[in-house]
């Protein structure tokens, strides 16, 4: 968690968010001004316009689509080992821009605040943000802020929404794995899921697991330097490894084969999935990009992939085939196959 | 993972197969339909299509995914009891987390949760305790169901609720029994099977001596098996190699957690706070006579179904479901005229399809379709 004497000192130390703090009035000013405009400090919010604005010139010069996403963060804990709402909210909205191959430029933040937050955490998680915007080279141009009676919401939800732009050279769609191709992931599945499951502390767990939450836009960039024709790439999120790469499968009508004994899981999360009778495939991550691409491209990508610090356990984890269309297919290592299909509603540990 | 990664040891399961491929190959000249193995437990089931196991088996050896998934058995009447329970203002309704899809005749845990009711999940009945001490104005009931494997924590819970003085605890109490429903399963007419994969954490409660009937007086082999993919393939060798010799008796396989005795302390405290009921409904199977247990008398206090007024209908099964058939092994799960048509894990219609650990369900999430002949 951030230090707040790090932090310039703000005259609603040690204060609680009040429904006065969302009521459009001066305490509404004065926070906006000493907590989101002092904290984000991007040139476009200082104005306080309504509205942001781009010169299309300066768009139209890193390529020829714009790329617009938009995400909303709910976690519980707002803090947890590894990260906070504000870095996953900025991670996450910056990692959807980049797989789609848009280099990120601009993010927005909604707020939705409930009575009686602690106004230092909101700060930290300003602090947060912006320290993860300026790491993935983004600026957080805009914002909007409401404050709901106790009970309305649960401390803290944020939106984000962010425009990148994307070269000419790209074409990531899902729909284009073909036979042949391979999948190649940047990292260990599930730390994210993991790190939730014991920062809740119902369960006493003593392990040692971090989120993975981080940028992937450097890496991403990296990528596209070696292989500019990615066929497939998403971020694996909620849902996990199984649910990116179903639907890889049903869009390109293709079959996608997983070898288990290369799936990188840490000790720890595995631990706790054989706990907790959890799959880590289906495990949230924060910072894991699965990309498909062709055979020959992967060698030299696998080694650009290893030389930056989001993707130093990169490793290729199966490949495409033709048929059975529409399916995930993992071999066991047991000379056995599984089925590997979407969840059906949320994962729920089993009896025993 | 230590203690775990020595039991999915590739290199053993191939050897392991090996062995169990020549033991197949020498019986089946005296074979006129496959063998028919029953893992009784979900559990196994679980491991069996995690591992990929029932396809590295030869041919003439059949798995039949047997009845012991406490989720998938739990008839639709006792989920609208829990509904019931759980929709009363005064209550906090706890419940292990695979039971909160299981369908009612109205609506699951699950829905009753969206539409207002205070259901938690948690992972053990002490956690439920734990609730009714933070929250002594209202009352936490812990929805027990499961074997003997899951009988002694609640039993213990109760126990320790009493020694506190916490009144505003209590138990909804749905536990089942093993060996009842296994004599029910081989006391079917139509019942082919060959022998047995026994439940090994159930064991390692009761001990070994409750399955010695099934080796003497029906003279199926039985080994009492663990839950890692090489103790199923281990267990499996240990009974092809009775079946060979013409033997049936009782072998422990799972000797590293199971105990010949059982567990003294847990058994204590089961048949301290639970007695035997006359008959349980299982989904599927009907009713099977001694195969639930409920609070004695001195824990009525601690007792949801005598503190609280509980419907206690009973709902009868869809017509069209087969799940009694699949669990006796008579059908294989494709062979139900629902299966993956009206009766899928989004909205299951029979006890198989509602847990990950039910055989319907494995089979449609493992995309297994009819071996054509």
């Amino acid at each position: 968690m951030i230090d707040l004497e790090s932090l310039p000192k703000t005259k609603f130390r040690g204060k609680n968010i009040t429904l006065a703090h969302g009521a459009g009035g001066k305490a509404m000013r004065d926070l906006i001004d000493e907590v989101f405009v002092a904290g984000f400090d991007s040139p476009e919010l200082t104005l306080l316009e309504d509205q942001a604005r781009f010169e299309l010139a300066d768009l139209s010069k890193l390529g020829s689509k714009l790329a617009m996403t938009t995400d909303c963060y709910v976690v519980d804990p707002l803090f947890f080992p590894g990260g906070d709402i504000g870095k996953l909210a900025v991670t996450g909205t910056v990692n959807d821009l980049a797989v789609g191959g848009a280099t990120p430029l601009y993010l927005t933040c909604g707020m939705i605040i409930e009575e009686g937050f602690s106004i230092d955490d909101l700060q930290r998680i300003v602090a947060s943000m912006k320290a993860t915007a300026d790491s993935c080279g983004v600026r957080i141009v805009t914002g909007d802020t409401k404050v709901v009676p106790r009970g309305a919401a649960d401390k803290l939800f944020i939106n984000t929404a962010g425009i990148g732009v994307i070269p000419e050279s790209s074409n990531i769609l899902a729909d284009r794995a073909q036979a042949g191709d391979v999948v190649i992931i940047n990292g260990y599945v599930g730390d994210h899921g993991a790190a939730i499951v014991d920062a809740r502390g119902e369960l006493a767990l003593e392990i040692s697991t971090v989120t993975d939450c981080q940028p992937l836009n450097g890496l991403i960039s990296e990528m596209l330097k070696v292989c500019p024709d990615i066929h497939c790439m998403r971020d694996a999120t909620r849902g996990g490894l199984a649910t990116v790469l179903n639907e890889f499968a049903t869009s390109s009508d293709v079959a996608i084969q997983l070898d288990n004994n290369k799936i990188p899981v840490r000790e720890e999360v595995r631990g706790v999935c054989e706990i907790l009778g959890l799959d880590p495939l289906y495990l949230a991550n924060e910072g894991k990009l699965i990309a498909i691409v062709a055979k020959e491209d992967s060698e030299t990508l696998l080694k650009v992939m290893q030389q930056h610090p989001a993707g130093e356990d990169s490793c290729i984890i199966g490949y495409v085939e033709e048929s059975p269309q529409g399916k995930v297919i993992l071999e066991t290592g047991f000379g056995g196959n599984r089925m590997i299909d979407m969840l059906i509603g949320e994962q729920l540990p089993r009896i025993c | 993972m230590k203690f775990v990664d020595e039991f999915r040891d590739t290199e053993k399961a191939k050897t392991l197969t090996k062995e169990i491929q020549k033991i197949a190959k020498r019986l089946e000249p005296n074979q006129t339909k496959p063998l028919q193995i029953m893992e009784f437990c979900g559990g196994h089931t679980h491991t069996i299509f995690r591992y990929g196991i029932e396809q590295m088996l030869p041919d003439n050896i059949e798995m039949v995914h047997g009845p012991g998934c406490p989720v998938c058995v739990l008839p639709m009447g006792r989920v609208d009891d829990c509904v019931s329970l759980a929709e009363r203002s005064e209550v906090i309704f706890t419940t292990f987390g695979d039971a909160m899809r299981v369908p009612g005749s109205k609506k699951s845990l699950l829905q009753a949760k969206a539409d207002g009711a205070d259901i938690r999940m948690t992972y053990s009945p002490m956690d439920a305790l734990n609730l009714a001490r933070k929250n002594p104005d209202r009352e936490v009931i812990f929805f027990g169901l499961g074997f003997e494997t899951t009988m002694p924590s609640t039993a213990l819970t109760v126990l320790q609720a009493e020694r506190e003085g916490i009144t505003n605890f209590s138990l909804f109490c749905n536990h089942i029994t093993t060996v009842p429903t296994i004599k029910a399963v081989l006391d079917s007419p139509d019942m082919q099977l060959d022998g047995f994969l026994a439940p090994g954490h159930v064991a390692m409660v009761i001990g070994e001596r409750p399955f010695d009937f099934i080796t003497k007086d029906y003279h199926k082999p039985l080994v009492i098996t663990g839950f890692e993919p090489l103790d199923i393939l281990h267990s499996m060798w240990m009974l092809l190699k009775q079946i060979e010799a013409k033997q049936s008796v009782v072998e422990n396989q799972y000797s590293r957690i199971v105990p010949p005795e059982g567990n003294g302390p847990a058994l204590e405290a089961l048949t301290k706070v639970y007695e035997v009921r006359e008959f349980f409904e299982w989904r599927g199977l009907g009713s099977i006579d001694h195969s639930g247990v409920r609070m004695k008398k001195e824990y009525a206090a601690f007792d949801a179904e005598q503190k609280f007024d509980v419907p206690n209908l009973k709902i009868a099964d869809p017509k069209s479901c087969q799940c009694g058939e699949v669990v006796k092994g008579v059908i294989k799960p494709w062979d139900c005229k629902i299966f993956g048509t009206k009766c899928n894990p989004e909205n299951p219609m029979g006890a198989l399809m509602v847990s990950s650990e039910g055989a319907c369900a494995a089979y449609f999430n493992n995309g297994y379709e009819k071996k054509s002949a």
